[in-house]
């Protein structure tokens, strides 16, 4: 009952914040948009073209991400795993790169979210095949990701370095996580994917609980882990892919989203992926509208901002753990 | 229940069961015995097709256990291991109602029956009052009753325990075992259990099966298997056999090898 109360307390919080985000930004406050009048063309124009599908596309990406890092922490039975410290965010990442920067490819429709995609499902795989040696250690999980994730900015690098000055500015800056470039047509493309897959991961969510147990007892409990496991790495990819199409490297809030929720609500996927759902898209707009307007008219990515927090938060664990 | 015939199986090739057979028949109590690496877990994974390759007959109610799913065999077989590293803190309740998994379909929730079930494991096991704590904070004992708990939810035919009770004091070990005989003859549910102690294991079953380097090296009732040659000629290592006074059941005593 408790636990329900939290998840209607969540849902509350999400329309509070999508509404408090809307009104702020460098041009002022507005609230006559709630009244669904607006006069103004060009309030009108900020906030339908402007403001809300910024909110919108940090809405999705926050839930993608937490919940994507929700589902990792269990398969990998670790908590300090997601998108981004596994590196997969860093490989879905090199795949926009090679988009953005050879002109042929950008011209056709879902390429970015495909070569997104393409790139975390083989990051997945590199980090799979190596942890699975060590019986997915936290270190061998985490030692991998950090690797692959250099390996993978290294070679965006040497995309760079070939590439003309003007093209890398715009990319680069795409890179380190920001909405700035969101447009409805982005979100169309990146929504429906998106909740398709929280929506799977939520049916599948016993199994999950079951995977935490270990393959073993998995097995045992009915739930052919090894089948499983592939099937939810390559949703988590599908997930982290559209992420990645729409803002680049948002790091952490796969992270401490869970982490969060889990001390909360507790370890049950059904509940965790949901809280974790909702309390990722409200910190990640809470994060975009920050970034937007604390140096206005300039901005920062958002990237920089969930970096600093969800970096001094993986310290925070890391000191408290018990058992790293 | 379950035959087995000239069964091997193990792990790249190497096989750490060679060639054994016997037979649980329903409403047994069997202990299996036999030095580490003698292939007792791994003929519980061979069983639960946590390993899958194996070479022989492995027939569970005359089916090959090839021909059973993991989640059917889930809801005939379960297993209660010797100590499970979890990740995350589920409370005991949740962890005990996992156990209806192989039962559940996707879309569904606990039924109420479903509940009963969960509600009767914690009874038998006296886990009433653990329902709401963590299962990572519970002592050896009660974690153990928590794992036959959730075993038990999964209402199996056969149960496979290995090693229950060797992190446990004398006092919590005596208690899981009585608890099992209490199962077995009350419920007529089959237990196949493979014990480290050999009195413990003297004492609660009835019929042993003596591994030794992946063969059977021998079996029968305790008296049969339990003497001073058998024990000697596996463990390599001096022993005295006495009756324990009250069960009159044969006891290992140990010899020092200085004296």
């Amino acid at each position: 009952m408790n636990k329900v109360l939290i998840l209607v307390f969540l849902v509350v919080l999400l329309v509070l914040t999508v509404f408090v985000c809307l009104g702020i930004g460098p041009s002022g406050i507005s609230y006559k948009f709630l009244s669904g009048i607006i006069d103004d063309k060009a309030e009108s124009i900020i906030i339908y073209q402007v403001r809300l599908p910024r909110i919108l596309g940090a809405l999705l990406v926050g839930i993608g991400l937490a919940v994507a890092g929700s589902v990792l922490q269990a398969i990998l039975r670790n908590p300090l795993a997601e998108p981004y410290t596994l590196g997969i965010s860093g490989g879905a990442a090199l795949g926009v790169t090679l988009v953005l920067i050879i002109p042929f490819l950008s011209t056709i429709k879902f390429t970015l979210p495909v070569a997104a995609f393409m790139g975390a499902i083989i990051s997945i795989a590199i980090i799979y095949i190596i942890s699975s040696r060590h019986h997915f250690s936290v270190s061998s999980l985490i030692l991998s990701g950090v690797v692959l994730s250099f390996i993978c900015s290294s070679l965006v690098l040497l995309v760079f370095a070939v590439s003309k000055p003007t093209e890398i500015q715009s990319v680069l800056f795409f890179l380190m996580g920001n909405f700035a470039t969101t447009n409805y047509s982005l979100i169309k493309m990146i929504a429906i994917p998106i909740i398709i897959s929280v929506m799977i991961l939520i049916i599948l969510a016993r199994d999950i609980d079951v995977l935490t147990l270990g393959d073993e007892k998995a097995s045992h409990l009915g739930v052919s882990a090894r089948t499983i496991r592939q099937f939810l790495f390559i949703i988590t990819s599908v997930i982290t892919g559209c992420c990645v199409a729409t803002a680049g490297m948002v790091g952490f809030v796969g992270l401490m989203m869970p982490h969060i929720m889990r001390s909360i609500i507790g370890p049950k996927q059904q509940l965790l992926i949901l809280s974790s759902a909702i309390s990722g898209a409200v910190f990640l707009i809470i994060c975009d509208t920050i970034a937007r307007t604390i140096i206005a008219p300039a901005e920062l990515p958002v990237g920089v901002i969930t970096g600093i927090i969800g970096g001094l938060f993986f310290i925070g664990i890391i000191v408290h753990a018990k058992n790293i | 229940m379950l035959k087995i015939s000239n069964l091997s199986s193990g792990y790249f090739g190497n096989d750490v069961i060679k060639n054994i057979s016997f037979e649980i028949n329903n409403g047994e109590f069997v202990g299996i015995i036999g030095p580490n690496g003698s292939g007792k877990t791994t003929l519980f994974r061979t069983i639960t097709k946590i390993v899958t390759k194996y070479n022989g007959q492995l027939l569970y109610k005359d089916k090959e256990i090839k021909g059973w799913s993991v989640r059917e065999l889930a809801r005939e077989i379960a297993v209660v291991p010797q100590f499970l590293l979890l990740a995350f803190n589920f409370n005991v309740y949740d962890f005990i109602a996992l156990g209806r998994s192989p039962y559940l379909g996707r879309f569904e929730s606990l039924s109420i029956r479903d509940k009963e079930i969960i509600e009767r494991s914690i009874q038998i096991t006296e886990c009433y009052h653990l329902r709401k704590r963590l299962v990572t904070e519970l002592s050896g004992g009660e974690q153990q009753r928590v794992f036959l708990a959730q075993a038990l939810t999964q209402e199996p035919k056969l149960l496979l325990l290995d090693e229950p009770t060797s992190h446990l004091d004398i006092g919590h070990q005596v208690e899981i075992l009585h608890l099992l005989k209490k199962l077995n003859k009350e419920q007529g549910l089959t237990i196949l259990i493979i014990l480290h102690d050999l009195n413990l294991a003297s004492d609660y079953s009835e019929r042993l099966i003596l591994l030794d380097e992946g063969k059977v090296y021998k079996t029968g009732s305790p008296d049969e298997v339990l003497t001073y040659q058998n024990i000697e000629a596996v463990y390599k290592t001096v022993v005295v056999v006495k009756d324990n006074p009250i069960t009159k059941r044969p006891h290992i005593l140990l010899v020092p090898k200085e004296r």
